[in-house]
């Protein structure tokens, strides 16, 4: 078999997905997709080095419906990923290994992720007593 | 392997299995790292939310002021770090479990690698800029 030809693995199509792969991958998306909001962190800060016009231009795409959008996904995968970090490093020191554990700090895993997020961003609108 | 009767066939001592740092050439290093950058990004993530939670609604000027107070321009400076640290990190392991082709693998990696110093170059700069600034 050609080298670009094999499977790779593990094989998602035969598996049915569970509380555990999804939460796997989902990590893996949120690091991915992290990774733009620290680029996006950078051009924010840039923006403000720029002066005060291009810091308005940066806030305006920022407070757009689409820039909302994006911010919100931010806030939830950075809520997620860390929680589910918090998750791997239990691992790491040989805790939450088994499988009752494991589901139970799944479903921890995302009631926090999403009330942390909705949290937060109560708190943000509240701030400007847009709530 | 393990339960041939003589082990000692294995002419690779555990010491030079260990010093042969694994498939990855490089031991653990790279998952220590990874941890550490986690372990710091923890606090620092929560300290950069709720800065920008209080930071909502500011314009130019008291944004700037924000980014010019100490504590503030170094937490910004050590979040950019560890942030890009384990960023760059964790994507050179989804790179190298999902590209296998050679060229486009070194092409990624070095586009991660690369990217990931010139933004937090950036980013830094940026910070001490505004601070210096004002
Ligand atoms: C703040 C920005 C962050 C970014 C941009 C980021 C990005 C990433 C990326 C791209 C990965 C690789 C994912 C994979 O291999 O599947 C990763 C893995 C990881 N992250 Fe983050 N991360 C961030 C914050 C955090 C925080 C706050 C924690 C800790 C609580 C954390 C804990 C971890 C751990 C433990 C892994 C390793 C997972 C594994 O071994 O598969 N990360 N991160």
């Amino acid at each position: 078999m050609a080298e670009d030809d094999r499977p790779l693995s593990p094989h998602l199509q035969v598996y049915r997905p569970q509380i555990t792969s999804v939460l796997s991958i989902t990590h893996r998306a949120t690091g991915v997709f992290l990774s733009l909001a620290a680029v996006m962190l950078t051009y924010w800060l840039a923006s403000a080095a720029y002066g005060p016009d291009s810091f308005a231009r940066a806030q305006a795409a920022l407070e757009s419906w689409f820039g909302r959008l994006i911010l919100f996904g931010f806030t939830f995968s950075l809520f997620f990923h860390m929680c589910n970090g918090i998750r791997h490093l239990g691992w790491d020191l040989g805790w939450g290994f088994d499988l009752v554990k494991l589901r139970m700090t799944g479903v921890l895993v995302i009631i926090s992720a999403f009330g942390l997020t909705v949290l937060s961003w109560v708190m943000a609108y509240s701030h400007v007593g847009k709530l | 392997m393990s339960n041939t009767p003589n082990r000692n066939r294995q002419l690779r001592s555990k010491l030079g299995r260990v010093r042969g740092l694994g498939s990855s050439h490089e031991g653990v290093h790279h998952w220590w790292a990874q941890r550490m950058s986690a372990m710091a990004l923890l606090p620092l993530s929560l300290w950069f939310i709720f800065s920008l939670i209080s930071l909502t609604g500011s314009d130019y000027v008291a944004f700037q002021s924000w980014v010019s107070e100490f504590g503030n321009s170094v937490f910004l400076v050590l979040f950019l770090v560890s942030m890009f640290h384990h960023a760059q990190l964790g994507l050179q392991v989804v790179i190298e479990d999902y590209v296998h082709s050679e060229l486009w693998k070194m092409g990624l990696l070095l586009i991660v690698k690369y990217g990931s110093v010139l933004f937090a170059a950036s980013g830094i700069f940026a910070v001490l800029k505004i601070s210096l600034a004002g």
